[in-house]
């Protein structure tokens, strides 16, 4: 499978964002998106998420051969695109045990039953896995959540559902040394033939344990540039300000 | 020759929806004793005359008939305007053998019923169908148990006749026939409801239910319930049922009077879901003396019209009140609950919880009063109000009365209002929840902590009646 963007634009509030995305992720692949503050990361994830607040105004997305732009978020979940929010959101009352069951029934074919005893099962491995206290799945969903714990609970809702594609929105912000491995650890060990995932951040060092496979540059609403490994390097070095000249100037020409 | 007559009434009394009668909705109503149209004098005799009571009550009902004429009706709460009372009953006696059958009532009843789950019996007892039910040998192995214990458990009319040292006691102590137009309304034209003694130092071990009583009176529209704990009992009554009670009557107005002697604890369940014409305007209070503590867990779904307030008077030291209250407003409905609590006495503790919610336009209005009379020492209270909007159509209002008159006070009030954020929307949808599930899941993630007080089935059946009501088919 493939997730295809063509020439996406999309604006908030009558103000145009994306200005013309162009960018596939095959499954077995990890991309890293980076770039600086304001020029669009969010947007993107949320706009392949089907946030109602934001207007496509033009290009198309495809899973495989499915225009999913004209799908309700739900049934773009159900077609296996997960979102690690940048800000996961609290649902008071709501425990994150049954919220999650809820979620993996909805991800098996029509159907299927979801076997509890065996999903608890998993979802305590994978628990472990994250060094969560079991405990985490009685409480309510995200509530008094400290940042990190919200990172972690995104990347155990993440190994619990399996998708198909995962936009990682900054997961790695905030997060100390060894969070940052073990959420590592959780998009490595989903890596593989039936996975893909785009993972937005601003640091060189998440990407010194998920080895990307190609890297994007988003600078106001465009990705300037693709590229290898190596581009985060230069980035490191370099910052921004060469690929935001290089921008001006062709958007210039235009 | 009959049939005339019958259509009439049941235009009236029902206040049905006209489709309703597409489904061939009507009662053999020929051996029911009913009451003229409106209320007097005749028709509080004809009542009391019915229950074949002493001349006592019959005059209490004539007294309370007097102020029912005097008082004026509320000017504040919900909106009452449309209530007639020259064209009600007042007064209908099911008769025996006449049985309704289940396929007479309106279908939409039926599918809710059938929705909940309900066991058959329990549905058709509720629909008013059919005086046998099965489970009579529960009931009767129930009431042996409980009076070898001396526990009294019986209608009020019975009590009446049998108790009569203990009701003329009580009956009225706690909510006098004058304290406002409904329970002077009640008290003259009472039928039905429950009555309950426990003797000293009993505990009673399961939760009562009137549900128990084969008695289509159970659930009339002027109920009027008495409950005397004795000293260091403890009792859990459980009023109603959580499946939208079928009433022939538009008004509902029932008198709860609670007596928690020195060291008693009685819990007062109540989960109700009236259909959507009904005006629902009950008066709850309690008395708690030494040591004793009442909690009322009150569920409104459903009516048109509530005003409920439960209310606790914290007699003596070491008292303890608690007010639970849940409502759900919908298209078209007015809940307006809460709790009142009055500290007489030093060293008494109470908390009240509301939590409501509005949708379609409904409006759901937490009144409540804390009263500390002078001279007190010690005295604690939390009130705590919670209110979710969910969608611009819906409102909330919040009135919380207080009149401290004491120093010595601890009194925590905490009042939030909130709406389903689309963020909170999306954030389900995008692990897979359609928006219709996503909404229930924060709804009912709302109520948690409350519903999780409630006894097991109760939590079930509340869970399940808000998400008929979400899915908007109830009523
Ligand atoms: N609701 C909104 N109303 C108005 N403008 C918005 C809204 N949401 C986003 N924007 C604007 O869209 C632009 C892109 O925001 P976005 O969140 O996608 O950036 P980002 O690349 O993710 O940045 P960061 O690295 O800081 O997370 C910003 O200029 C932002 O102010
Ligand atoms: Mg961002």
């Amino acid at each position: 499978m493939e997730l295809r963007i063509h020439g996406l634009h999309a604006s908030i509030e009558g103000k145009e964002i994306l200005k013309g995305i162009d960018l596939t992720l095959p499954q077995g692949e990890i991309h890293a998106l980076m770039g600086p503050n304001g020029s669009g990361k969010s947007t993107l994830a949320n706009v392949l998420m089907g946030h109602p607040s934001y207007e496509v105004t033009g290009g198309e997305v495809y899973m495989d051969d499915i225009d999913i732009l004209s799908l309700e978020p739900y049934q773009r979940a159900r077609l296996g695109l997960f979102l690690a929010f940048q800000y996961p959101v609290e649902i008071p009352g709501l425990t994150a045990g049954k919220f999650l069951k809820r979620a993996a029934e909805l991800r098996l074919e029509d159907g299927g039953k979801l076997n509890v005893s065996s999903f608890i099962r998993e979802l305590r491995a994978h628990m472990d896995f994250l060094e969560m206290d079991h405990q985490f799945i009685n409480r309510y969903l995200n509530e008094g959540f400290s940042g990190g714990e919200k990172k972690r609970m995104e990347m155990l809702q993440m190994l619990a559902l399996q998708p198909a594609f995962a936009v990682l929105d900054e997961t790695d912000s905030g997060l100390d040394i060894d969070a940052l491995k073990i959420v590592s650890k959780g998009v490595n060990s989903l890596k593989g033939p039936g996975f893909g995932a785009l993972i937005i951040t601003h640091y060189q060092r998440i990407l010194n344990y998920i080895r990307p496979d190609r890297v994007h540059v988003m600078v106001g609403g465009r990705i300037v540039r693709s590229g290898g490994p190596e581009l985060v390097e230069r980035l490191e070095k370099d910052g921004y300000d060469w690929l935001k000249s290089q921008a001006a100037a062709e958007h210039a020409k235009v | 020759m009959q049939r005339y007559e019958d259509m009439e009434t049941q235009k009236t009394v029902q206040t049905v929806d006209v489709s309703e009668y597409q489904y061939g909705f009507n009662f053999p109503d020929a051996s029911v004793f009913k009451t003229r149209k409106g209320l007097d004098a005749d028709v509080v005799r004809q009542i009391s005359g019915q229950k074949q009571e002493p001349e006592w009550m019959l005059n209490y009902r004539l007294r309370a008939l007097e102020s029912f004429w005097k008082k004026p009706m509320p000017s504040w709460g919900a909106d009452l305007s449309d209530l007639d009372f020259d064209n009600m009953y007042y007064y209908a006696k099911p008769a025996g053998g006449v049985s309704r059958s289940w396929e007479d009532l309106p279908e939409g009843i039926r599918k809710t019923y059938d929705r909940l789950g309900l066991p058959e019996a329990e549905k058709k007892f509720l629909a008013g169908v059919g005086a046998q039910y099965d489970s009579e040998v529960v009931y009767h192995n129930l009431q042996e148990n409980l009076s070898r214990q001396g526990v009294i458990f019986c209608d009020p009319e019975t009590a009446v006749r049998e108790h009569p040292d203990l009701v003329r006691k009580y009956f009225g102590t706690v909510i006098p026939y004058g304290d406002n137009k409904f329970a002077a309304l009640n008290s003259a034209v009472w039928s039905g409801g429950s009555f309950i003694y426990v003797p000293p130092g009993v505990k009673v071990d399961i939760p009562l239910q009137a549900y128990f009583r084969i008695n289509l009176e159970n659930f009339g529209q002027f109920e009027r319930t008495l409950i005397i704990a004795d000293e260091g009992s403890f009792v859990h009554y459980i009023e109603g049922c959580t499946a939208p009670v079928y009433s022939t009557d538009s008004l509902h107005s029932a008198v709860v009077e609670i007596i928690a002697l020195p060291n008693s604890r009685v819990r007062y369940t109540t989960i109700q879901n009236w259909s959507s014409d009904i005006y629902n305007l009950v008066t709850k209070r309690a008395v708690a003396y030494r040591g004793a503590t009442v909690e009322w867990v009150d569920g409104n779904i459903g009516s048109k019209r509530t005003m409920k307030y439960p209310s606790v008077y914290l007699m003596e030291e070491g008292a303890h009140g608690e007010v639970l209250s849940i409502a759900f407003a919908g298209g078209g409905q007015q809940q307006d609950t809460g709790g009142k609590i009055v500290h007489s006495a030093s060293n008494t503790s109470s908390v009240i919880t509301s939590k409501s919610i509005s949708k379609d336009g409904g409006i759901s209005s937490y009144r409540g009063l804390l009263k500390v009379a002078p001279g007190l020492d010690n005295v604690k209270s939390k009130v705590v109000c919670d209110a979710l909007i969910l969608d611009e159509h819906s409102h909330s209002n919040t009135y919380p009365y207080m009149e401290i008159e004491s120093d010595n006070v601890s009194i925590e009030h905490e009042a939030r209002v909130s709406r389903i954020s689309e963020e909170q929307l999306f954030y389900l949808m995008s692990r897979g929840l359609d928006e219709a599930e996503a909404s229930m899941m924060i709804v009912n993630g709302f109520l948690d902590p409350l519903v999780k007080q409630l006894p097991m089935e109760y939590a079930v059946e509340l869970n399940k009646l808000i998400e008929l009501e979400m899915e908007g088919s109830v009523g």
